[in-house]
């Protein structure tokens, strides 16, 4: 039987891996939470809708190879983009770091299922794309004891199979499985407080740049 | 703003890939992002796929490639998004939201499937064409036609327009280049 994990407590371990160098993008509702946990210039927010997030990351970490990228994706956005994950898996990028929150439900809009809810293996995937290495948690202690080394050096928690050895260590998805999430607190209004990259009400050119 | 409303027919004679690709590189483009596009496809794509610069991202759909221009605009790097209007049309609401609504320099240049040789888009009898432009004017999205080989100067001033005021623009490439 798996294990749940809460999603907040999730990213709250992972912010506290998480460098003033990192761009970090989270999608939907892992937004909210994200932006409260870890508020930051470099959380990066103008990805739009639809799934898109993976593809910027994909910008952010091909025009900056020199950080590191997170995004924190959901299941249903990822379902919108999934061709993302055969461009990502493709070019490879090392400094690329991609989560999946697989919670079965387009969380964001009202609860409802994903396609597949139950049958869909974004692990399967990632793996098929290209992805150097995959890694599946629903354990919050496991994950609070693997995350740390994973994410701490470059080329970290690949996994160099015999087929693709030769290969450059390329972007890594990490899925947490299945986890529940925190309740009723009014996150637009928080959202609305801690911009980041791209927020929509600071146009200036300081918003729009990444620093060096 | 566009000019889909000059109602000239010109004579699509002249126009060159290599000139195109010229002026690709001298507007500072570090990234082309594509899906193919057969007019585009020899007298572009084919050349760039064998280059090393620009960098050639093969992506698997157009919105795909709103987000990663998106991206590469945050870390200063410029990028062109090489497809088909077919492709332009069906990434609209990516456009709509990432480039028109965060004000992003999205620089696009698009083949017209099946536009006819030196007729303007607007007056295209293809609706899949004749509905380009007037879908980008309802947008306020800037586009520019590319048809015959005196078109090709638009191109950089076009792309340094775009990301001087960090906005989108359109470049319309309405015949095959060979």
């Amino acid at each position: 039987m798996a294990v749940m994990m809460k999603h907040d407590e999730c990213l709250r371990v992972l912010a506290r891996h998480v460098t003033d160098a990192d761009i970090v993008l989270p999608v939907y509702s892992t937004a909210f939470e994200w932006i409260d946990i870890r508020p930051h210039p470099l959380n990066y927010l103008s990805h739009g809708a639809m799934g898109l997030a993976s593809s910027h990351a994909l910008g952010l970490a091909l025009g900056r190879p020199d950080k590191r990228v997170i995004v924190l994706d959901g299941d249903g956005s990822l379902l919108m983009n999934l061709g993302s994950l055969m461009t990502i898996g493709a070019e490879a990028p090392p400094n690329l770091y991609h989560f999946v929150c697989q919670n079965g439900t387009y969380e964001a809009n009202g609860g409802h299922p994903i396609p597949g809810r139950g049958r869909v293996d974004f692990v399967g995937f990632a793996r098929s794309a290209g992805y150097r290495a995959v890694h599946e948690f629903s354990d919050l202690k496991i994950f609070e004891q693997q995350i740390g080394a994973v994410l701490s050096e470059p080329g970290a928690g690949v996994r160099r199979s015999q087929d693709h050895a030769q290969r450059p260590a390329g972007a890594r998805l990490y899925a947490p499985a299945q986890p529940s999430r925190a309740q009723g607190v009014p996150r637009r209004a928080r959202y609305a407080l801690t911009p980041g990259l791209g927020y929509r009400g600071r146009r200036s050119k300081a918003a729009r740049s990444i620093p060096s | 703003m566009g000019q889909g409303a000059s109602a000239d027919i010109r004579k699509p004679e002249g126009l060159r890939g290599s000139g195109i690709i010229a002026e690709i590189k001298a507007s500072r483009i570090e990234f082309v992002i594509s899906v193919p596009d057969i007019t585009t496809s020899e007298g572009l794509l084919r050349p760039l796929s064998q280059a090393t610069t620009p960098r050639l991202i093969r992506v698997c759909k157009e919105d795909e490639g709103v987000g990663i221009c998106a991206g590469l605009s945050y870390t200063g790097r410029r990028s062109l998004l090489l497809i088909q209007q077919t492709g332009l049309l069906d990434s609209i609401n990516a456009v709509r939201g990432v480039a028109v609504e965060y004000g992003l320099p999205i620089c696009m240049m698009v083949g017209l499937l099946e536009k006819e040789p030196g007729v303007p888009p607007i007056q295209s009898r293809r609706y899949g064409v004749c509905i380009v432009e007037p879908i980008l004017d309802a947008m306020g999205i800037a586009y520019h036609e590319i048809e015959v080989d005196a078109d090709v100067a638009k191109i950089r001033p076009a792309i340094d327009e775009a990301y001087a005021k960090s906005r989108p623009v359109v470049l319309l490439v309405g015949k095959r280049p060979p």
